[in-house]
């Protein structure tokens, strides 16, 4: 099982839910598809739909929700 | 009281302003910060800096009780709170005044009242302001809708009573269309609000949207005329002009008379904005809101006045009379100020937060550029992307439009993408140059101009 890795392309704060006290869109060991939704970065009080880009299964999140995350930081591991 | 220190709650250019302000005055700053604002311009150039918490607003700049438990520590006489985060937060202002500490604003209860729309339009309306042709209040059913609608005449906004954000907001532009919204209108503000009261105001379709700039000191009130803020996008203002241009001289002194005439009504207490929609057709004027804090746009007022509106309020917070008498306040120039922001245009307004690799700031008679940049500042990505306004002032509008492109040519911002080239596009624009604005021209502008001239697509993030 090799790993891929799904990086935020922006600078911001990470949210794993659409909004306060609503399920996460996804959950880990979730599988994903490439135009899921798996979070929502927020730069600038904008809102961004972040999709996972690729298909996979078991999600792992390495970052957690509303934590500040850098351009180019790995988000979460899905297995391809 | 005469106030000897004071904590700046915000962040940003507006801190850089009051800090300024400050030190003019003789007084002691100490500037709060976030764990992600460590490295902000205003943390330098204030006397003291102390840390309230982690990047997220919420935790920080949001945070009462750590905001004024910093006040309290740092032994401050008062606290200035800028604009946007606690500024308009009555708790707030209760609880620095419970700290016994001084809130450089109206009290909370004031700001309790002007806060709630439906109250403020009933202060408004007492004052002798006119409002926006509506209902009363609320709205029992749709045959009343109708009757108001056929009364004011249509198109109508149907609101949501409880509503905000643009939610449980629909148009009718005749009978049939409000037959059809007024029940969904209702059922999406019960979903939306625990609420389905509506109410109906009149869509005013070609308005400018005009504020009133106000000081009070509790007895004497004065107005320093008005601001000419139509455009905007998504209801941001991008650029804002002093005064108004082809506003009749007597419609604008029925305005700033009007904005007196609601200071007056709630006995207010320093610095003060009053908004209107005036409608160029009918030469009508409608309240919309009071803010009852400094604006982001303050600066093009004491371009044309010369009164410095942050010093003001805060000699007005420590307890000076209004030092200023209404005949004193004379309209000299005109002045447009360009929010610049670290976002990208082309790419449907994306913020683009980053490193400041090169900063040219142009200077000279007439030109003013507010800021938090400096050569080397990383612009971190948790709060607003404003980041500077240039400000330009001369003997008349043409004046300024010609000083502020050569002053947006000299405007260097080497890093992130920003609105620099935006507000030249503007400033050259043959409708923008006749002041034909409304609040939706930029948004057409945008769709239109802009896009060929950049070959961008229409899309918007």
């Amino acid at each position: 099982m090799s790993k891929t890795e799904i990086r935020s392309p922006l600078p911001g704060t990470f949210y794993r839910s659409p909004a306060p006290d609503v399920p996460p869109f996804k959950a880990d060991g979730d599988s994903v598809a490439a135009p899921d939704t798996i979070g929502i970065i927020e730069v600038m009080k904008t809102f961004q739909e972040l999709s996972a880009g690729v298909e996979g299964k078991a999600i792992r999140f390495l970052v957690d929700n509303e934590e500040p995350v850098m351009a180019g930081q790995v988000i979460a591991e899905v297995e391809a | 009281m005469t106030i000897r220190s004071l904590l700046i709650a915000n962040r940003g250019e507006i801190a850089v302003r009051i800090i300024k302000a400050a030190k003019a005055l003789g007084i002691r700053t100490v500037q709060i910060y976030s764990a992600a604002d460590v490295d902000m311009l205003a943390v330098k150039l204030a006397d003291e800096a102390v840390e309230v918490g982690p990047p997220a607003a919420r935790k920080s700049y949001l945070n009462i009780e750590a905001v004024v438990a910093a006040a309290k520590a740092a032994g401050v006489d008062a606290v200035h709170p800028g604009y946007g985060f606690l500024s308009e937060n009555a708790n707030f202002a209760d609880a620095v005044e419970a700290a016994g500490l001084t809130f450089i604003g109206p009290k909370g209860d004031a700001i309790r009242l002007l806060g709630d729309k439906v109250a403020a339009r009933e202060v408004a309306a007492r004052a002798g302001v006119p409002t926006v042709p509506g209902s009363a209040g609320r709205i029992d059913g749709l045959e009343e809708a109708t009757a108001v609608a056929e009364r004011t005449g249509y198109p109508v906004m149907i609101k949501a009573a409880a509503g905000g954000g643009g939610r449980g907001i629909r148009v009718a532009n005749n009978r049939a269309d409000l037959e059809r919204h007024f029940p969904q209108a209702s059922a999406e503000a019960l979903a939306a609000f625990g609420d389905g009261g509506l109410y109906l105001e009149k869509v005013i379709t070609r308005a400018r949207h005009v504020e009133v700039q106000i000081l009070g000191d509790g007895e004497n009130f004065i107005h320093c005329y008005e601001r000419e803020c139509s455009l905007q996008r998504r209801r941001q203002k991008v650029w804002e002009e002093a005064p108004s241009f082809l506003l009749p001289q007597d419609a604008r002194e029925k305005l700033c008379a009007s904005a007196v005439a609601l200071a007056r009504e709630v006995s207010y207490r320093g610095a003060g904005t009053v908004e209107y929609l005036y409608d160029d057709e009918t030469g009508e004027f409608y309240f919309i809101e009071v803010n009852t804090r400094i604006q982001v746009e303050h600066p093009v007022t004491e371009m044309i006045t010369g009164i410095d509106l942050v010093a003001e309020m805060i000699r007005i917070a420590g307890g000076a009379k209004l030092s200023i008498a209404q005949e004193r306040v004379k309209i000299a120039g005109h002045a447009v100020e360009c929010r610049i922001n670290v976002e990208d245009p082309v790419r449907g307004f994306l913020p683009t937060p980053g490193r400041i690799d090169r900063l040219v700031v142009p200077a000279g008679e007439g030109v003013r550029f507010d800021t938090m940049l400096y050569e080397g500042y990383a612009i971190p990505p948790f709060y607003d992307s404003l980041v500077g306004k240039l400000i330009v002032h001369a003997e008349n509008r043409d004046a300024c439009l010609d000083r502020l492109a050569r002053a947006l040519a000299d405007l260097t911002i080497v890093g992130p993408p920003t609105t620099v080239g935006l507000h030249q596009a503007l400033a050259g624009d043959p409708a923008v140059k006749g002041g034909a604005f409304h609040t939706r021209f930029l948004e057409q502008w945008l769709e239109t101009e802009f896009a060929g001239e950049t070959g961008r697509t229409a899309e918007v993030a």
